[in-house]
């Protein structure tokens, strides 16, 4: 009990008595920590908490305007965006704060995995972890939907579709996720619950529990090679390290804690200043199909898995990957409670935070730049170059036609330009002769449509007549092997190509 | 206001009885965990495991109207689905394909734009159609029609169809979606209400063109 003097700590006092809190707060306060984990690594935890309060805070504020309604949602925040005052703002950081908070989450995780953190006896803090990782990842999502707009609705549909290829049960799941038989005003108010009340419950829950943990159990000390994890001998080595070679809690290591959180929240502040706040895009009507539909930031990489995946491997890996990755990640600690922390003796731990991280990024810049998806305008956007007509034939020039008329162009880019999904065809001639490119044209296959019924003859031999032209300068077209014999047997003088660089692949 | 003395008394008399009578907290903890007569704890104890017991029966009889209020749009398909009207059969020319759109016939008021639903009418010929679910049958994305190529084409993962619905390219295992259609009075009917899903459409089957129980109902 402090000295009785001065107003100020009269009042103190007064609420101390009653609340009896010195107590427990000091020693939570002041319980030592090994000195090594006063380190800027181990500032990431903290960082996560913070932005959790700021996406309360935040999602309060936007609550006072927002309208959970279907029909309502989406004016509401166009309101908030514009008419407002800072509403705007509010969303900004709102957003930001959620991308920078499943980052941190992200990068909190890999570094309690790099420093073996999971350990016995810390398993069940890290399986907390892992659900509040879920838990934030599920934050990320139903706020996507809450921004009720185009993407919101066409990835409420995704998620129907997945959900609707559970077997046996997938129909009344999809019912169940969308409150009824299509996207409506009861898939909002339901996404609306589980983001407003269900989720950020559990997660305060959680967080706080994984917090209290953090407290009782020590924080994790800095890994050295060589120094094992045994259950007999562990709580005693670690708290002979934390009483020997150790530091309050605060504010020897809080300060890093403090002065990243803070940063953190400044890099919010900023990024939603500048950059302002994510959408909303087009309006929520699926009548209008004139859309393409993408996720946010960090779905961006299932996204791209899922257009990678071959058809028949899909379903099962949809339903069970996650299932199975979340099983890992609760097994872990079990599998792995003793032996060494540090990572210059877990060479494997490396690899796998490497492959996931490059394997993440990769997938993750695909989901940016969608090479699989068709170029919806580029038939009527996309103009071919000059170049390729320059002293064209009548017949090219109504095979280029035909190339853009036909939609050829929302996949196969030429000039740089149109869809990514078919290969580039500036130089299709050589690698093809005009007898493969109408086989091809007519039949498709390998992932192209057939164009036998849609286009007439004339059409078929003004568009091969095109593509046959489709080739450098200094590089001849490619001929019939059978051809190439005749001519180079009969051909009188040299060539100057070597018949093998224009050969057919 | 007499705040120090009432510290003062509150700090100092922490174990003597206050002046009220009653003893302080810590000395009743004292009695309720003392284990000195066995049947008073016992009987607490039965007391309290009654307690529990009638909690539990309460909170298992209000789980049910709970459980089955959650469950509620868990339904039958053919509860959603009713058959509703896309207009004359004039407004769909033979030989092309064209964008229809209806009130979804299971609405709440507050649905706004969402329950306009779009699909797809093909007019093969003047008494033939085919009605085709806007959704890819990959992962649900709205399909764009291509009269110039006849296809579908999915800007999500670049699914591609014919022009009668079946598969071209792309990730989709099958063709698009298909409504049961019927012509009442000169207007093209469907039988529609949900999102066509795999789970409620997935059958590869493909039922008899406006006749018979279609299973690919949206």
């Amino acid at each position: 009990m402090p000295r009785v003097n001065g107003t100020g700590q009269r009042i103190y006092a007064w609420f101390e008595r009653r609340l009896q809190l010195e107590g427990p707060v000091k020693e939570a306060a002041l319980h030592p920590v090994p000195r090594n984990t006063a380190s800027w690594w181990y500032v990431f935890g903290s960082a996560a908490f913070t932005l959790l309060f700021l996406q309360i805070i935040t999602g309060i504020l936007l609550a006072l305007i927002y309208v959970p309604s279907a029909a309502h949602a989406w004016d509401s925040l166009n309101v908030l965006n514009h008419q407002v005052p800072l509403g705007w703002y509010i969303r900004a950081l709102h957003g930001w704060g959620s991308n920078f908070m499943v980052a941190i989450v992200l990068i909190h995780m890999a570094q309690v995995f790099l420093f073996g953190a999971y350990k016995f006896p810390r398993e069940l803090t890290w399986i907390l972890g892992v659900f509040l990782l879920l838990m934030t990842l599920g934050m990320a999502f139903t706020g996507q939907v809450l921004r009720f707009d185009q993407d919101a609705y066409w990835g409420l549909g995704i998620g129907a579709s997945i959900m609707g290829r559970v077997p046996f049960i997938g129909g009344g799941l999809v019912h169940l996720l969308l409150g009824g038989p299509i996207i409506a005003g009861a898939t909002l108010s339901r996404f609306f619950t589980l983001h407003v009340f269900v989720i950020p419950g559990l997660l305060l829950l959680f967080a706080l529990t994984h917090v209290w943990m953090v407290l009782k159990l020590g924080v994790n000390e800095w890994p050295m090679p060589g120094r094992v994890v045994r259950r007999a001998t562990y709580v005693e080595e670690y708290n002979k390290l934390a009483h020997e070679d150790g530091i309050p809690f605060v504010p020897g290591a809080f300060w890093k804690d403090l002065v990243f959180s803070g940063a953190v929240i400044a890099a919010v502040a900023v990024c939603a200043l500048i950059m302002g706040p994510f959408g909303p895009g087009g309006q929520p009507d699926p009548s209008i199909i004139q859309t393409v539909p993408k996720p946010d930031f960090f779905f961006l990489w299932i996204y791209a898995v899922l257009s990678y995946l071959p058809p028949a491997l899909e379903t099962p890996f949809i339903l069970i990957a996650p299932i199975i990755g979340i099983a890992i990640l609760l097994a872990l600690p079990f599998y792995a409670a003793e032996g060494e922390k540090s990572w210059h003796r877990r060479p494997v731990a490396v690899l796998v935070v490497s492959f996931v991280a490059v394997a993440w990024g990769s997938f993750t810049q695909l989901g940016t730049v969608t090479p699989w998806s068709p170029h919806m305008s580029a038939w009527s956007a996309d103009a071919i170059p000059a170049k390729f007509l320059r002293g064209a034939s009548p017949l090219v020039r109504q095979g280029a036609n035909v190339f853009q008329d036909k939609q050829c162009r929302n996949c196969h880019a030429v000039g740089g330009l149109g869809g990514q999904r078919g290969p580039a065809l500036d130089d299709i001639a050589t690698r093809m002769t005009p007898d493969e490119l109408r086989f091809k044209v007519v039949t498709g296959g390998g992932n192209m449509p057939a164009f036998g019924k849609n286009l007439s003859p004339a059409e078929i031999e003004a568009l091969v007549a095109f593509l046959d032209t489709l080739h450098p300068p200094n590089q001849r077209p490619a001929v019939n092997p059978v051809n190439e014999v005749y001519t180079s047997t009969h051909a009188s003088g040299g060539e100057d190509i070597p018949a093998a660089q224009g050969a057919p692949r | 206001m007499d705040l120090t003395n009432d510290e003062h008394r509150l700090t100092q008399n922490q174990d003597a009885p206050t002046p009220t009578g009653i003893p302080p907290l810590n000395e009743l903890a004292r009695h309720a965990t003392s284990g000195e007569d066995d049947r008073v704890v016992s009987r607490r104890w039965l007391l309290m495991k009654a307690g529990i017991a009638l909690n539990g029966l309460v909170g298992l009889a209000l789980a049910v109207p709970v459980v089955r209020y959650i469950f509620a749009p868990w339904r039958k398909d053919s509860s959603y689905e009713s058959w509703i009207s896309l207009g004359a059969v004039k407004s769909f020319p033979a030989g092309e394909t064209r964008l229809a759109l209806f009130k979804n016939p299971f609405t709440r008021s507050w649905d706004g734009p969402t329950d306009n639903v779009a699909c797809y009418v093909r007019r093969e010929e003047a008494d033939k159609f085919q009605v085709f679910a806007i959704n890819c049958a990959h992962l649900g994305c709205p399909v764009r029609w291509f009269p110039q190529s006849q296809l579908f084409m999915c800007p999500c993962h670049g699914g591609v169809y014919y022009a009668d619905g079946s598969r071209a390219s792309g990730p989709p295992t099958r063709g698009l979606f298909t409504y049961d259609w019927k012509v009442v009075s000169n207007e093209l009917h469907i039988d529609a209400g949900q999102m066509p899903t795999l789970s409620n459409s997935a059958k590869l089957e493909k039922p008899e063109i406006g006749e018979g129980d279609c299973t690919c109902r949206g």
